[in-house]
């Protein structure tokens, strides 16, 4: 990565224009050619120092539901309930982390039925308690993070 | 849930995953989907408006980048105070999530989620400090649960 990539990740974080030729829009803004910029963008998705270019919808706006939910695994039965809830491709995310609550998932799907039903479904597989905490208001999300 | 047909998710689906990386993106999905391209445009600006498009463009990893420490910092607040705080949390720039969140007493009591990210544990160490002193008096407990291990990372289908 050099100092073009670095702007390029600085300046695209948000704002791509829907129009026509939108990487020539974009790629004039930063003093590049279009094929260039076009050139770049594909060598940093290969390298995965971009993640994704593309939009971000949200997927509660689109009708589908999003919660995150924690769990107390038993540090003997952590792997078993791993690839228990790992299992389920409602299940987008999974973290250990160090807390009494050891495990943290996010789950995402269609409708918010399917969420209530994953979520229940966990527990009837696992036999622990799954705690539930969906986002009752959103105050920020998106961060710019400086390449 | 905004009025979305058919032909939005479409284009959803076949945008999600990212914009084709050719001169004429729009067009290129219009052609995959046997639409015009001037009705592609108009409907993702329309999605735009709406907010069911957050945003269009880069979407780095946090982890090339060098943001290797994140911490999920929660908090216990007032009720009564939680948005304004939230609101206040939300616009500190190392913040990437911050969201109220339902207690499970007596296990959690916290109600007040902000994801900090940084390039060293000092770093996120002085993000979480910052956050305690604008939360002052009103920071009634709070705990960071740094991750250990991600077990699954699939991406999210729809966002």
């Amino acid at each position: 990565m050099d100092e073009i990539d670095r702007r390029i990740i600085n300046a695209l974080q948000t704002g791509f224009p829907i129009s026509e030729r939108p990487y020539l829009e974009a790629a004039q803004a930063l003093g590049l050619s279009e094929r260039e910029l076009l050139e770049r963008l594909e060598t940093l998705l290969q390298e995965q120092t971009l993640s994704r270019f593309g939009p971000l919808y949200d997927a509660e706006a689109m009708g589908g539901a999003l919660t995150l939910a924690a769990m107390r695994v038993p540090e003997e039965r952590f792997e078993e309930v791993a690839g228990i809830v790992n299992g389920f491709q409602e299940v987008a995310h999974n973290y250990a982390r160090r807390h009494t609550l050891n495990m943290w998932f996010v789950l995402a799907t269609e409708t918010p039925e399917q969420l209530r039903d994953t979520l229940d479904e966990i527990e009837r597989r696992t036999g622990l308690t799954v705690y539930d905490m969906p986002k009752i208001t959103e105050y920020f999300v998106g961060l710019k993070l400086e390449a | 849930m905004p009025n979305l047909d058919e032909i939005d998710l479409k284009i959803m689906r076949a945008t999600q995953a990212g914009l084709p990386l050719t001169a004429r993106p729009y067009h290129t999905v219009a052609e995959q989907l046997e639409l015009s391209a001037a009705e592609v445009i108009e409907r993702m600006r329309r999605m735009q408006e709406l907010g069911v498009i957050r945003r269009i463009g880069a979407v780095p990893n946090h982890y090339q980048l060098g943001y290797r420490f994140n911490g999920m910092t929660v908090w216990n607040v007032p009720d009564e105070q939680v948005d304004a705080l939230g609101q206040k949390i939300g616009r500190l720039d190392f913040v990437s999530h911050c969201y109220r969140r339902p207690r499970h007493l007596p296990l959690w009591p916290y109600n007040l989620f902000a994801m900090v990210h940084g390039k060293s544990q000092e770093a996120v160490d002085r993000q979480i400090e910052r956050i305690a002193e604008i939360l002052g008096d009103d920071n009634l407990g709070s705990e960071v649960l740094y991750s250990t291990r991600i077990l699954k990372k699939t991406g999210f289908r729809s966002r």
